[in-house]
């Protein structure tokens, strides 16, 4: 049972090829981490798998525990088991973040039955504790005036609320000083368990001192050019990403 | 549906104030022994006068207001072409079961009942107002209000009954804050008039429960013509709200009401619509209020539904440091055009007026706003504020936005701001990522949009409010 990418091709719409064969599987209960340097088509691999309708799949394959997912749409990969932390969430002006996750988890519920609103904020409360996220977030717009930290957070919490199969966050370190990448590593770090796989995504090696990857693999032109142990994010950090150049251009 | 905040409310409660089209998709056989025929002449407004056994004075009023209205351009210059479709000589101008409207729903028919208890009226009645009034075609079939206020010297009646039994009350007022001849819709609804209400509410008596009316067409073809004038005398405060809808028929039909406010000193009036017509719906309103010193007439206005909606509240300041409000929300579905604004004519020294309107245009639909406020040169310290902000759903709609704000003098303040959004791919991305479908995205995404105008309205209206936008935009995305 994995998240398993097979030889994944993606252009932007104006026939740009951006991922030029990506394979990586991601078993349930291991954590992989992709590095690599700017433009190397990290985010472009988190985007395409949730859905985006920007990018253009030329081939390969997703699937989940074993299901196409490009027969399905965004939100239905969602339901399926699949959440993006977002690099830059979206503001979603007059929308409580209270009623977004709630509407999120609604939405996940057969048709008719409805969601228990005293659980529902109890359960809310204590992952926000968890996150030292303020009583008064429920009541603010979705990331609406949010720092670069709380929006962070809140993605982190909507994770821990949705308790997705596979999660995918994209550089959630990035814009975060050490005490949030404690916090938001902690919120991750609860959600780790053998039924649920992760790709982190990131530039730097410092998310990785936190949350400990089982794998590190490393992006460059749309290609995993390189894979390891938690090892290799090491050695990234000391030699940056200077090997690449080394690479002969396919 | 995911998203639905009335789990805060008990079943009856919702029921009782849902507002939802579908509910109201369903008509009874007309039972109308009076029917005025078709078309309109000198005839159909005797005729009516007739029934209705109008004083010479009102039956003199109406015909002039016809001359009026026949002598009166469209006004296509301006205004939707599609005016023109509306054959007023297969228009019915009055019908009627011919029966009195009734203090107790026992006593009201049984279709009649059945389509007020479908629609919930009698339990919103009970859960929550002060007196309620149910008009079918063009009279109205039941009105009450709670005894302890009739005590105290409210009046909450028909137009009808308004006219022959408070003319003394009445009279000074009819046709004075919109004269007949206004525009061709209030000169057309001066001369067929029926039903409506009239209420009065004496000096100091501060109402603590709204009053409400219901607006129901039930025949085919057919022109409800409601005027309702309402007086707070000094001090005294209300707040009125109406709710409309009709069943879907093949042809058009027109509502054109007359609506006058009259606040006197101190008093504050709050008029809450909203209108939840069906697609095939001329809505052609004339709404307007006088505030006279420190008064405050306050428009809330959500428009939901109809073919075309011409619509602009207003509200004439008077005295000195009155006050003049309109709050609207607009949502344009394919097929429809939601024309609506607002009008503030500063008329005294240290007048405020506040416009905040929010419209929504979703796929083939169209939303125009179109404002006019006046500040003569002669005033000093007057204010206003208008904000307009449309959002843009699908490429195809369509908004534009008309303000017309005068002001002379420099001895005043205003402010104008106005701003056109999308939904973005980018949001919607985000929302469906969580899991929402396109539907429920959109329904967040505009319920977010109009949030801070929806807390205006009261409580169990803003509820049904959130639900009718989710019904909305889920039929609108394919």
């Amino acid at each position: 049972m994995s998240l398993h990418i097979h030889d994944l091709r993606a252009t932007l719409e104006d026939g740009t090829e951006i991922l030029k064969g990506v394979t990586l599987d991601i078993p349930k209960g291991e954590v992989h981490a992709i590095m690599g340097p700017n433009g190397s088509g990290k985010s472009t691999l988190s985007k395409v798998i949730a859905g985006h309708e920007g990018y253009l799949v030329t081939g390969g394959s997703v699937t989940l525990d074993g299901q196409d997912i490009f027969s399905m749409s965004i939100d239905e990969r969602s339901r399926a088991g699949i959440f993006l932390a977002f690099q830059y969430p979206s503001e979603v002006p007059g929308v409580s973040n209270a009623n977004f996750i709630r509407a999120a988890l609604q939405a996940r519920l057969p048709q008719g039955e409805e969601l228990d609103a005293v659980a529902y904020y109890h359960r809310l409360y204590a992952k926000m504790d968890l996150l030292e996220i303020d009583r008064k977030f429920t009541a603010r717009s979705v990331n609406e005036g949010f720092s670069g930290g709380e929006k962070k957070r809140n993605e982190v919490l909507q994770l821990m609320m949705l308790e997705p199969l596979y999660a995918i966050l994209d550089e959630t370190d990035s814009g975060l000083d050490i005490d949030a990448l404690k916090i938001v590593a902690k919120g991750v770090n609860a959600m780790r368990a053998p039924h649920r796989g992760f790709l982190l995504i990131t530039h730097y090696q410092r998310l990785l001192d936190y949350i400990k990857p089982d794998y590190v693999h490393v992006m460059a032109e749309g290609r995993i050019v390189r894979s390891g142990g938690p090892e290799l994010a090491h050695e990234l950090e000391k030699d940056g990403y200077e090997f690449l150049k080394d690479l002969a251009p396919a | 549906m995911s998203y639905q905040p009335s789990a805060t409310l008990d079943a009856e409660t919702h029921d009782a104030i849902s507002v939802d089209r579908s509910k109201g998709d369903f008509t009874f056989p007309e039972r109308n022994k009076l029917d005025a025929g078709r078309g309109l002449t000198d005839k159909t407004v005797d005729y009516i006068c007739d029934v209705k056994n109008d004083p010479p004075w009102l039956r003199e009023f109406r015909h002039k207001a016809l001359k009026v209205f026949l002598e009166k351009p469209l006004p296509t210059h301006w205004a939707s072409k599609d005016l023109e479709n509306i054959n007023f000589d297969e228009i019915r101008y009055y019908l009627s079961d011919g029966e009195k409207p009734k203090r107790s729903w026992d006593d009201v028919p049984d279709d009649i009942k059945r389509t007020f208890d479908r629609l919930g009226i009698p339990q919103q009645e009970r859960a929550f107002l002060a007196g309620v009034e149910a008009q079918y075609d063009s009279e109205a079939a039941y009105s009450n209000v709670k005894e302890e206020l009739t005590k105290q010297g409210v009046i909450f009646v028909n137009s009808t009954e308004g006219l022959h039994q408070h003319e003394e009350v009445f009279r000074p007022w009819f046709g004075k804050v919109i004269p007949t001849s206004d525009n061709k819709f209030s000169a057309l609804n001066s001369a067929v008039f029926s039903g409506g209400s009239f209420i009065y509410i004496p000096k100091g008596v501060k109402l603590k429960q709204p009053l409400q009316a219901y607006f129901r067409i039930n025949s085919e073809n057919f022109g409800q013509f409601e005027r309702t004038l309402i007086i707070a005398d000094e001090g005294a405060e209300l707040m009125y709200m109406e709710g409309c809808t009709a069943p879907k028929f093949e042809t058009a039909t027109l509502h054109s009401a007359v609506v006058e406010l009259v606040a006197l000193k101190g008093a504050k009036i709050q008029y809450v619509t909203v209108q939840n017509w069906s697609s095939n719906v001329f809505n052609l309103v004339t709404k307007r209020g006088l505030a006279m010193e420190d008064a405050e007439v306050r428009w809330i206005d959500c428009n939901i539904g109809s073919r075309l909606t011409i619509k602009y509240p207003g509200v004439i300041m008077k005295g000195r440091r009155a006050r003049g409000e309109v709050i609207s929300i607009a949502l344009a579905n394919t097929g429809q055009h939601q024309d609506t604004g607002a009008k503030m004519i500063h008329a005294a020294d240290e007048t405020t007026s506040n416009i905040v309107s929010k419209s929504i245009s979703v796929g083939k639909g169209r939303a125009t706003y179109r404002g006019q406020v006046h500040i003569p040169k002669h005033l000093k310290g007057c204010k206003n504020n208008t904000e307009c902000d449309a959002l843009l759903i699908n490429t195809n709609s369509r908004t534009d936005t008309y303000p017309a704000i005068t002001v002379k003098g420099n001895r005043h303040s205003t402010q104008h701001e106005a701003s056109v959004s999308q939904v973005s791919e980018d949001m919607l991305f985000y929302l469906m990522q969580r899991g929402l479908n396109q539907g429920q995205a959109m329904s967040l995404a505009v319920n977010g949009f109009i949030n801070d105008l929806v807390r205006e309205f009261p409580m169990e209206y803003s509820v049904e409010l959130k639900r009718l936008i989710d019904l909305e935009m889920e039929g609108s995305v394919g």
